[in-house]
This record gives structure tokens, C-alpha cells and sequence, in this order.
């Protein structure tokens, strides 16, 4: 089932068009990566389904039905432009926010000690929020967007500030979430971390979705016959004997082994390659390059950009 | 409904508790205080008599020159010369030497001093020599000075309002004007002070980036109606807390000090008057006594004669629905600019409706019921100031109902506009905003 549904939004700005025609699914209990360069209308779409601001056309719904003002209780939000009150202290400051989203005082109190003993910040309960560094503020903000456990997270960007033990601290947590069942809408343009979390995506680009479904399944999808053969150095040169149907596009080489990508024609088995290799190298490894999504973006976006003048 | 009372309880917390809220509820009070106190103390402070020796050649002025409460004469005789040297070392305030003339009646006197003169003691002499003179002259051309006494006349005009159904009533002008001014003055400076925080406000959540987080709890309308609110209520609080405290003061300082001074210097004064008065004198001291007991008299009517609940039911009115119309817009404002200094192009118009309403109310209190009153009163951005400095000379019941109804529909409107352009401005960053762009914000769909 989909946690959320975005269909056919429109959303217009004074003679720019941010969102054209877009629809997205977000099957509950996965982590949906919502990509797309930078001004492809990732936030708006972010804040229509916070209900920030309203869609021109289309229509969202939550858990099944159409969405309502009461569900962002049940949305949590990390926008890329976030900050606290500075002067404010912060355990203060993590309740205002927890009672903003529909908490009781005496719940969120709770919740907030479990999280302060979870990431050991509990001393910073009393400390005003200009006294803490970025990173410090940032693990603040992400506890108060989780605190009151929703059935949806979206996080713009959301390792941007941190260092890596934190990153992979907060990787765990989202992990985490999603074993429990929670749903995480994930914006970034960090591939790699793309990659790491997400089940679904979406592309958008120039206000229009270019590309969106099973992470696993788009990659299958853009792979190009691509393998990478390793072999022992030897006395023979095997990069100047492969057939001239084979497509070399890489060669590295280190003192013992020496690595070729090769690239196969659509109709001809691997095999074919592997069994010519055989008979002339010493094999260490043979596999299948999978595209990362670094190239599918950047494939995507370069082959999509002609089309469309907005930047 | 819920979440706006969070917003607001934080918006006045927060502010309540800052250091420069205590500092200025208790400066507050002392400015206010030292205002009513410190005229009252320097009366009491020039206690300190100064000495004037007189040094009277013709003999006439001699029993004239009686002490004031400020100053004492002293008759001295001597020659000029050695009066004069004698008087350098002496360290009294002046030497007063009237030289011997061949006139039947003197006119002139010489005043000499340490320090220049003070327009008291040089009028006090002038006019005890003038009355001294001149009687001489009436007695000399065969007037009766007891005639005389009696054709002078002192006027009191009495000012009457009367309105169409022919009930008189007693107009206080000065009572009037005074009350006013303050009136109006305090709901200009709450609107500017109060206003002004909420645009601040505004900015640091901009400038914070914390304003996409809490939007996306509450909607922008409810995080700019609970700001303004909040702020309103600090405002309340902190001039509820000025009166209070500002009474207490004045009640102690009265209580202790003042009031004791008071009423040692006038017994004083008494005492030392009663003295040396002539008889004559002294029923123009007891007239006098009247005279300025009748008119502590007239202000204490001219008081009473306010319509009390009119007065204070549109004071609260015009105080918080004048600051909501502008806080509202302030607001806006706040919203579509990064930073302070960015605000200057936006504040312009909306401070411009304020400051006039200030510059024209000494025309409005010379005429409060002309065509320039009735309509700066009436208009929403001017009235909450301009009908306020009005109230207390008297305004038509239809005039008042009609100013309050049109500053309701005032405020509606504003905030519909201010709450426009709020949810899109505070979303943008980095933007030089035009007035054109915010045209195109109001005409967004939410």
C-alpha cells in the first residue's frame, strides 16, 4: 500500500513553471529517494505535500484518502533550510517544536530523555542553541522531526553539516525507522547514500518527472552489458588480442593484477568473453558492472536537458 | 486553535523573560515617575534663601522690601562705597542700591550681583518698586489707593459645551488637550515599539531558517497571528506593570519625601509671611490662596468631567486594534525581507500614516471637531491615534462607532493581505523583493 500519493500536481510560479504534471507513489515502509539538480522542484513538491503551499492542480493523498490539514501531525519534516531559535535553550526549544506537531507536554518530555540518553546530549538540555556547534544543532533538529514517531518522514538533504561517525549514526537511525514500519521520503544529492538507503526513487528534472520506480529494477534496467575481468599480469599483452567486437572502456593495472571493463554486444553471452579469457590469462574475477546512480542521474539529466530551457 | 496558543504562549514567554523587558519595566516607571516627581522636588530644593541687601538712599523703599520665600532683604546704611566693597566680601546674592534723587519719586535702582540675575528677583524688585511708586503718584495727585484697589477686577472665564438637546456642560480645554496628547502618544509609541518587535521577530525566525520547521506544523497564518498576539500581550503587560508601578512610586515618593517638603515649605512660607504682612497684604495672599486652591479645584472637575468608561473603553479599543492593523503589516514586512536594513523601502508607507497622525495632532487639538480631524479619524491607518486625541474634547457617538467600525475592517483586511504575503515571503531567501513581486505573491493560491 501507498503511504502516500501525489497525483498530476501542477504548481506555477510567476512566469516559472515548478512542477509539471508530477505524480509520485511512496509504498509504505520504504525509503523513497526524491532526486532531481538542483531548482528541479524537489522542495516544492516537499513543501505541497507538507501543505506548505498548495498545488495549482493535482491531488495528494495520505493513507488512502485526500490529504488533510490534521495529517502533517502525522508527516515529520527536515527541510534543507533549517535552524532553531538561537536564544532559545534547547530542551525548551525541542518541546515548543514536539507540541507544534500535536504532542502532550508530559509525552514529549519523555520521548525527548529517551532520544537526549540515545545520542548522549542529555547535558545540553539547559544550554541555549546559539552555544552549540552546527553538527550539535543538526542532531537537535533531527530528533525533534522524528519525535513524534510519524507514519512519514521527509528529510531534505539531510547529512549536509555532519560528520561522518554522525552520518552513519543517522543512516542507523533511518534504518531503524524503516524496520519499524515508518516511511522515509529522502532528498539529497548525495548518490552514494542513495544507493545506501533507498528502496524507491523518482527523478525529477525541469519541473517534470523524468524517471521513478524500484531502485534495483532502474539500474537493471540502465545496465549496459558492462564487466569488469580481473587477471594476473603477464608477459601477454590480452588488451591488443580481444575480438574487435568488444568494447574496451577501461583498463587499471597494479603490480599483480590488472583490471579491463569490457563492454558486450546486447546479444552475445558473457560467457563467450570469459571462456576467450580462460584461455589466454589467468583469472582472478569476473563481473557485471551495475550502473551507479551517479551515472543514471547524470545520463538522465544531460540527455533531458536540451528539452527544456528552465534551469 | 490549539497550536496558535503554544505559538503564543512561547512569543510571550520568551519575550517576558529577556533582561531588557525587566530593564525597561523598571526604567519605565522611574522616567514616568521622575516626570510628576522632579518639579515637585525642585520647588522644594530652592529652599536655600539668598540674601539681597538694600541700600535705600531716599528712604521710601525700606519697609517694602519684605523676604520671599526665595529671597531676604537686608536694609543697610552706609555710604555707596563702602556698602559696595563690603557687599564683595559678604558672599549675599545682590546689593541693591536705589541713589537719592531730586525727583519727588525715584525710578531708577541698581542691582548688583555675583552671578547674573535671576528674572525672579529683578521682577519681584521692578514690581515692588512700581506699586510703591505708583501709590506714591496716586497719593500725590489725591486718589485714594483704597478706591483704586477696588476698580481692579481679576476676569475667570468660564467655558461652557452645550449640545443639541441643550445640556450644558463645563469644558476643561487644557485638561482636554493634555489628556489627549498623552492619550495619543501612548498608542504611538505602543504601535511603533510593539510593531517594530513583531517585524523583528519575523526576521529572526527568517534569518534562523527555523521557519519551514514550524510551518510545517502550523499554518504560516497561525505562526504570524500568534506572534502578534503574543507580542500584544507583552505589550499589555509591560504598560499595566509601568502604571502600577509608576503609581507605587509616586504614592511612596509623596508618602515620604514630597509631601512632607510640602508641607513644611508652604508652612514655612506661611509663617514667615505672616510675620511681616500688612493687613492689607495680607487678604491678597488669602485671595491669592483662593485663586490657586479654585483652580486645583478646576482640574480635579475637569477630571471628573471626562466621561471615564468612553474614555478608557476606546483607549484599550484604539490601543489594540491600532497596533493589530499595523503589527499585521509590520509583519509582512518582516516577512519579505532578509534583514533590517532591507526593511527601510516597506517600513516608508506604513510608518508615514503614523508619523502624520503625530505631527497633526497639535492642528487637531486647536480644532477637534474640523474636517481634517473627522477624517483622519475615520481612516484606519490615521484613526486609532488621530480619535484618540479627539475622545476627550467630545466626538459624536455615530463618528466614534463608524471610526472603530471601519479600523475593524481595517485590521481584517490588513491581515488578510499581511497574511499573503507572509506564507510566501518568509519562504524566500536571497531575493531583492519589489513591490511588484509582492502584487504577484498576493495573487497566489495559498
Amino acid at each position: 500500500m501507498d503511504i502516500l500519493k501525489a497525483e498530476n500536481i501542477h504548481k506555477q510560479f510567476s512566469g516559472h513553471l515548478a512542477l509539471n504534471d508530477v505524480s509520485i507513489s511512496v509504498p509504505q515502509g520504504s525509503i523513497f529517494g526524491l532526486l532531481g539538480p538542483n531548482g528541479a522542484g524537489k522542495t516544492t513538491l516537499i513543501r505541497i505535500i507538507n501543505r506548505i503551499t498548495a498545488q495549482d492542480e493535482g491531488k495528494v493523498f495520505f493513507d488512502g484518502r485526500l490529504i488533510q490539514t490534521n495529517d502533517v501531525n502525522q508527516i515529520g519534516y527536515l527541510p534543507e533550510e533549517r535552524g532553531l531559535y538561537k536564544k532559545m535553550k534547547v530542551g525548551e526549544q525541542a518541546l515548543y517544536l514536539a507540541r507544534l506537531k500535536g504532542l502532550d507536554k508530559k509525552l514529549a518530555h519523555e520521548r525527548l530523555k529517551y532520544w537526549f540518553d540515545k545520542f548522549e546530549i542529555t547535558t545540553w538540555w539547559n544550554k541555549k542553541v546559539e552555544e552549540l556547534s552546527k553538527g550539535m544543532q543538526q542532531k537537535v533538529q533531527f530528533i525533534v522531526t522524528v519525535l513524534h514517531k510519524p507514519k512519514l518522514l521527509i528529510f531534505d538533504e539531510p547529512f549536509s553539516g555532519f560528520d561522518p561517525i554522525n552520518v552513519n549514526l543517522l543512516k542507523d537511525e533511518i534504518l531503524n525507522i524503516k524496520n519499524e514500519g515508518g516511511t522515509i521520503i529522502f532528498s539529497t544529492h548525495n548518490m552514494a547514500s542513495v544507493e545506501e538507503l533507498c528502496d524507491h526513487i523518482a527523478l525529477i528534472h525541469n519541473a517534470k518527472k523524468i524517471l521513478d520506480g524500484d531502485m534495483n529494477q532502474i539500474k537493471a534496467d540502465f545496465k549496459n552489458n558492462i564487466f569488469e575481468i580481473i587477471y594476473r599480469n603477464s608477459s601477454m599483452n590480452f588488451n591488443e588480442i580481444i575480438p574487435s567486437h568488444y568494447h574496451l572502456l577501461d583498463e587499471k593495472s597494479d603490480i599483480k593484477l590488472k583490471r579491463l571493463k569490457i563492454q558486450i554486444p546486447q546479444n552475445e553471452s558473457p560467457n563467450d568473453l570469459l571462456n576467450f579469457a580462460i584461455k589466454h590469462v589467468e583469472v582472478h574475477g569476473f563481473t557485471e558492472i551495475l550502473p551507479t546512480m551517479n551515472d543514471i542521474f547524470i545520463s538522465k539529466v544531460k540527455g533531458t536537458a536540451t528539452t527544456n530551457s528552465h534551469a | 486553535m490549539h497550536k496558535i496558543f503554544i505559538i503564543i504562549q512561547r512569543e510571550y514567554l520568551t519575550r517576558v523573560r529577556k533582561k531588557s523587558f525587566l530593564i525597561m519595566t523598571i526604567l519605565g516607571p522611574i522616567l514616568m515617575a521622575s516626570v510628576y516627581i522632579l518639579p515637585v522636588y525642585l520647588t522644594t530644593l530652592s529652599d536655600e534663601e539668598k540674601t539681597v541687601q538694600v541700600l535705600d538712599e531716599t528712604g521710601l523703599f525700606e519697609k517694602e522690601f519684605n523676604n520671599t520665600e526665595d529671597f531676604q532683604f537686608i536694609p543697610i546704611k552706609m555710604d555707596f562705597e563702602t556698602a559696595k566693597k563690603n557687599f564683595s566680601l559678604s558672599g549675599d546674592y545682590g546689593l541693591l542700591y536705589i541713589p537719592a534723587t531730586e525727583l519727588s519719586v525715584p525710578t531708577t535702582g541698581i542691582l548688583y550681583t555675583t552671578s547674573s540675575p535671576s528674572i525672579d528677583i529683578t521682577s519681584h524688585i521692578k514690581n515692588v518698586m512700581k506699586r510703591e511708586v505708583e501709590s506714591l503718584k496716586l497719593e500725590a495727585s489725591g486718589i485714594d489707593p483704597d478706591i483704586l484697589r477696588a476698580i481692579k477686577s481679576s476676569i475667570v472665564l468660564n467655558t461652557l459645551k452645550i449640545d443639541e438637546s441643550g445640556n450644558e456642560e463645563k469644558s476643561y480645554t487644557e485638561i482636554n488637550m493634555g489628556l489627549s496628547i498623552f492619550a495619543a502618544l501612548l498608542i504611538y509609541l505602543f504601535i511603533f515599539i510593539f510593531g517594530a518587535q513583531v517585524m523583528r521577530g519575523v526576521i529572526e525566525e527568517k534569518t534562523n531558517r527555523i521557519v519551514e520547521v514550524i510551518v510545517s506544523s502550523v499554518k504560516p497564518f497561525q505562526l504570524m497571528m500568534g506572534k502578534i498576539v503574543g507580542v500584544a500581550m507583552v505589550g499589555l503587560t509591560q504598560f499595566s506593570l509601568w502604571i502600577v508601578l509608576t503609581t507605587i512610586l509616586v504614592g511612596v515618593f509623596m508618602a515620604t519625601v514630597g509631601g512632607d517638603e510640602m508641607m513644611t515649605g508652604s508652612q514655612k512660607m506661611m509663617g514667615t509671611q505672616g510675620k511681616v504682612l500688612s493687613a492689607q497684604e495680607l487678604t491678597e495672599f488669602s485671595k491669592a490662596a483662593q485663586a490657586e486652591s479654585s483652580s486645583t479645584m478646576q482640574i480635579i472637575e475637569g477630571i471628573q468631567s471626562i466621561d471615564a468608561p468612553v474614555m478608557i473603553g476606546s483607549f484599550l479599543f484604539y490601543f489594540l486594534f491600532g497596533y493589530l492593523l499595523y503589527g499585521a503589516l509590520f509583519a509582512a514586512i518582516g516577512s519579505a525581507v532578509d534583514n533590517e536594513t532591507d526593511t527601510q523601502q516597506f517600513m516608508l508607507p506604513v510608518t508615514i500614516p503614523l508619523i502624520l497622525s503625530m505631527v497633526m495632532i497639535g492642528f487637531i487639538i486647536t480644532s477637534p471637531g474640523g474636517p481634517v480631524a473627522f477624517w483622519l479619524s475615520i481612516i484606519p491607518l490615521t484613526s486609532p491615534v488621530i480619535m484618540m486625541a479627539r475622545i476627550p474634547f467630545g466626538v459624536p457617538v455615530w463618528e466614534i462607532w463608524l471610526s472603530m467600525g471601519l479600523l475593524v475592517v481595517g485590521f481584517v483586511g490588513a491581515t488578510w493581505l499581511a497574511g499573503k504575503i507572509y506564507r510566501t515571503g518568509i519562504l524566500m531567501y536571497g531575493k531583492k523583493i519589489s513591490y511588484k513581486e509582492l502584487g504577484k505573491w498576493i495573487k497566489y493560491r495559498n
